[in-house]
């Protein structure tokens, strides 16, 4: 059962593709504004392990938990309106849509014009709304609008000045940043970050570490996958290390760190059979 | 008893033929992820070159085989090496816009050399029966059966046993890693295309000889079967290609046996229909798989939009607003009503194809939808012609949703195969609803265009009317784009996973667009049916659909603007130019072929 003040709760997760197993029986808890990492080499699986939390993917075995309700395999669609907000390892910004467009799609689940979920008289008003735009809707998306240049505000001068550039035209950094600042206005409950720093300098990375440190400041729940461990030591409350699907150390930063299973992961399990050799001579 | 073991080998015979044509789809899908609709047209040219060779140079039946089989690999070479290749590393729409506008260029040379007239080609056997159990079978039964065991062996050995087919199938399994290891990918295309091309126009041969008759229509029937059974298969597979081809032929066999033979064609779309909403991997395909890979924004050309002043768009409204005060004559406004009638469709399909990327090969159908509904509530229930005609782009908008919805969960080529097949079993059902649409007669004496009890006769007066039918849907459709719905199909276009991350529900808003579309399609259709007066279930045909795609394309996807320019300019010019009739889809068919290469952004820009 979840923790009473846990914000998401994973039980035995499980994921299975053909032979090889994904996500392996991971439990994992999140309190209420904390930050936790996800750390491991590459195909560990832990983006298989987002998807699975954000309903792109439907686990095998095993449940998920939000606020203590049981969210496994819900459709993406349901979670985003619960508010749960991911970016993605790869940048996926909307490349044909301005920064601004972009960042609006975040706050979609909180249009009003979209919330009738009557079956079929649902749409058909919302197609009315679109058309007729009365007073409400279009004073909604004015302040949606001032809403999202706040948000684009907080990468400094990075995305204002092409607030109206197509995403396409940006640098890979930039689609970065869009694709947060698209999380944010989604104002979610838990964010869930894939590599956020993904490709950045150490200047932009530095800018970003600091960008996170203040969402967590802000009382923010926040999973986040990264490899620049520099980083995840400063900001997570916990640090959870995947090796092949499996959970194989979790505890703060520094006691994971120095945790043989993870230094044998990292240096790869090739070389383990030498370095016990070694310590052995 | 007997006559079910006849249509058994009936149904794996034609399987058989299916198969030869699925197998080069499946072959080209594997390297180049792509559904190659030019296939039929291949076929096409394979029966065609077979006619040539039996009836004019009087070949015996094993050249004949060899010419057909080498001519044809010599056409599927040119498609890739001049259509495909330059096309390498544009979007992914590119590649299978080229394709259909290849295949229309080849059936329209086929047809301009040899006549649209059907042609008999004998086959060069002796005609006897034997009887094997209950049944009988012939000669050119068993070639058919012996050609295609014989391809599928010799394609099994290619590919286990040579070095190229080594090739062929690294490709298909990671293109990338296949090109790191050094695999000439071109070449493996190329192989890959010969291959794919020489049994389609052997197989165009066997069916041409088995019915002794060929004939234009043969292409597009070809390359929906191919694709059918290809699907059913599961794409890219080559043995379940052979599998889903003979699984095809005997479903339609048996369905021909137990309800008739205009139900042939209904059977095999129904089948698609049904894997493609229910196992859209096929039906061999492992129950889950990976999530697909991430296709980013590449789906459509990005471009920055021309964007056209206020004021040139109000005076271009103006000056066609007053055109008919001038002395222009009949024949100009007739062209432009033409040209406006096809901008409403065009306004359709850029919202559908352009903004939110599902590109519709079947909106003909919607034309037939608006038009026979609009033509019956006039005709059998004297609802007056102004309401029928919205009537019509209602249930155009209800009833076209519902029938493409089963394609909303499909992605990209799926989109283009499911809406063509939806396309055709709206006419199939036409042909076949005797009691409402009147069947093969079609409908006549639909009255003419009347708007509050005054009936539009005069070519001015329909001129204005369908300008401003046009006008008015351009305007709500540009309101449309602005609003979150517009961001929203855009935004479902560039990347629907990360859509749905974000909470767009991708049926609901698939379901909108098309509701939206369907109804000026719908109104479009309407307004035809009661300028035509007559219509029936060829008024609306894929022909259209591919004007329409072209006029898309030529605007700018997504483009308002860009449709009514488009569809000017691709009814006006041929005018202009007085190109006769018979060389203008070939005209279309070319036009997109360059915009694909050279423009793919359009004129006006993606939007």
């Amino acid at each position: 059962m979840a923790q009473l003040n846990s914000m998401l709760s994973l039980r035995g997760l499980t994921r299975r593709f053909g032979g090889l197993t994904a996500v392996d029986a991971i439990d994992l808890d999140l309190a209420k504004g904390e930050l936790v990492s996800i750390i491991g080499p590459n195909g560990a699986g832990k983006t298989t392990l987002f998807n699975l939390v954000t309903g792109l993917d439907r686990p095998d075995v095993g449940t998920v938990h939000f606020e203590g309700q049981d969210i496994t395999g819900l459709s993406p669609e349901r979670l985003a309106a619960e508010g749960i907000a991911r970016t993605f390892q790869l940048g996926r910004v909307f490349g044909n849509l301005s920064v601004m467009d972009n960042v609006l799609i975040g706050a979609h689940t909180r249009l009003r014009a979209v919330k009738p979920a009557v079956p079929v008289i649902g749409p058909l008003l919302e197609l009315g709304l679109a058309l007729l735009r009365p007073a409400s809707v279009r004073d909604e998306e004015e302040r949606l609008r001032e809403e999202v240049k706040a948000i684009l505000a907080r990468f400094g001068e990075r995305l204002l000045p092409r607030i109206d550039q197509p995403a396409y035209s940006l640098s890979y950094a930039n689609r970065r940043r869009v694709e947060i600042a698209r999380a944010l206005a989604l104002k979610p409950r838990l964010l869930l970050l894939d590599e956020p720093t993904a490709g950045m300098n150490p200047t932009e990375t530095a800018e970003m570490q600091a960008l996170v440190a203040e969402l967590k400041a802000e009382g923010l729940t926040i999973l986040l996958i990264e490899h620049k461990l520099e980083m995840v030591m400063l900001l997570s409350d916990r640090v959870i290390v995947m090796d092949e699907g499996k959970k194989i150390a979790e505890g703060p930063g520094d006691a994971v760190r120095s945790d043989p299973k993870v230094i044998e992961a990292y240096l790869g399990h090739g070389l383990s059979g030498t370095s016990e050799q070694e310590s052995a001579a | 008893m007997s006559s079910w073991l006849d249509y058994t080998i009936n149904g794996l015979i034609v399987g058989n033929v299916y198969a030869l044509v699925a197998v080069g789809l499946a072959l080209i899908f594997g390297v180049s992820r792509l559904i190659n609709f030019a296939q039929g047209s291949i076929y096409l040219v394979g029966a065609y070159i077979g006619w040539v060779a039996v009836v004019q140079l009087h070949t015996p039946l094993p050249l004949t085989i060899i010419v057909v089989a080498v001519a044809a690999a010599l056409v599927g070479l040119i498609i890739e090496r001049f259509g495909l290749r330059p096309l390498q590393n544009s979007v992914r729409i590119a590649p299978l816009l080229a394709t259909i506008g290849i295949s229309f260029v080849l059936d329209q040379l086929v047809m301009l050399t040899f006549s649209p007239n059907p042609r008999a080609l004998p086959s060069q056997l002796p005609d006897v029966r034997f009887q094997v159990g209950g049944g009988t079978i012939g000669p050119l039964d068993l070639l058919i059966a012996g050609v295609g065991l014989t391809s599928a062996l010799l394609l099994f050995v290619f590919l286990r046993y040579s070095k190229l087919g080594w090739a062929v199938r690294a490709t298909a399994q990671d293109r990338d890693a296949a090109m790191q290891m050094g695999v000439d990918v071109n070449r493996v295309n190329q192989a890959v295309f010969g291959i794919a091309a020489a049994l389609g126009g052997v197989s165009g041969m066997l069916v041409g000889m088995y019915y002794n008759q060929i004939d234009t229509a043969m292409s597009l029937q070809a390359t929906l079967k191919g694709v059918v059974a290809e699907v059913v298969g599961g794409a890219g597979n080559v043995p379940g290609a052979v599998i889903g081809s003979l699984l095809l032929g005997l479903v339609e066999s048996y369905g021909v046996a137990v309800f008739g033979t205009s139900y042939r064609n209904l059977f095999a779309f129904l089948l698609l229909v049904v894997v493609l909403v229910l196992r859209p991997n096929g039906l061999f395909a492992s129950a889950r798989q990976a999530p697909p890979e991430p296709l980013t924004g590449t789906f459509i050309a990005p471009s920055r939009p021309v964007r056209i002043p206020r004021w040139a768009l109000l005076a271009a409204a103006a000056i066609f607003a007053v055109l008919p005060f001038f002395p222009v004559s009949f024949y100009v406004l007739q062209t432009l009503i033409n040209a406006w009638l096809l901008g409403m469709l065009a306004l359709s399909l850029t919202l559908v194809a352009g903004t939110i990327g599902q590109v519709s090969l079947g909106h003909a159908a919607l034309l037939a939808i608006g038009a026979y509904t609009s033509a019956l509530l006039s005709l059998t229930l004297s609802v007056p012609v102004g309401l029928s005609i919205i009537g019509g782009g209602l249930m155009c908008a209800a009833l076209g949703t519902a029938l493409i919805s089963p394609s909303f969960r499909l992605r990209g080529h799926y989109v283009s195969i499911a809406t063509l097949a939806i396309g055709e079993i709206v006419s199939l059902v036409i042909l076949n609803w005797e009691s409402v649409t009147r069947g093969p007669i079609g409908i006549s004496g639909i009255p003419p265009l009347s708007l509050f009890g005054y009936d539009l006769i005069s070519p001015t007066s329909i001129y204005w009317f369908s300008f401003t039918v046009m006008v008015v849907l351009a305007l709500l459709q540009g309101r449309l784009l602005t609003s979150h719905l517009g961001r929203s199909f855009r935004a479902i276009r560039d990347d629907d996973i990360a859509a749905r991350a974000y909470g767009l529900s991708l049926n609901r808003y698939k379901s909108l667009a098309f509701i939206f579309g369907g109804f000026a399609a719908g109104v479009s259709g309407g307004i035809a049916a009661h300028l035509y007066s007559y219509i029936n279930h060829e008024t609306f045909n894929t022909q259209q659909s591919i004007l329409a795609l072209t006029v898309v394309i030529l605007g700018g996807l997504g483009n308002v603007v860009g449709a009514m320019l488009g569809a000017v300019a691709l009814v006006g010019l041929p005018e202009v130019f007085r190109i006769a009739a018979e060389y203008r889809i070939l005209i279309y068919g070319i036009v997109l072929l360059l915009l694909v290469r050279f423009r793919p952004q359009g004129l006006l820009g993606t939007l």
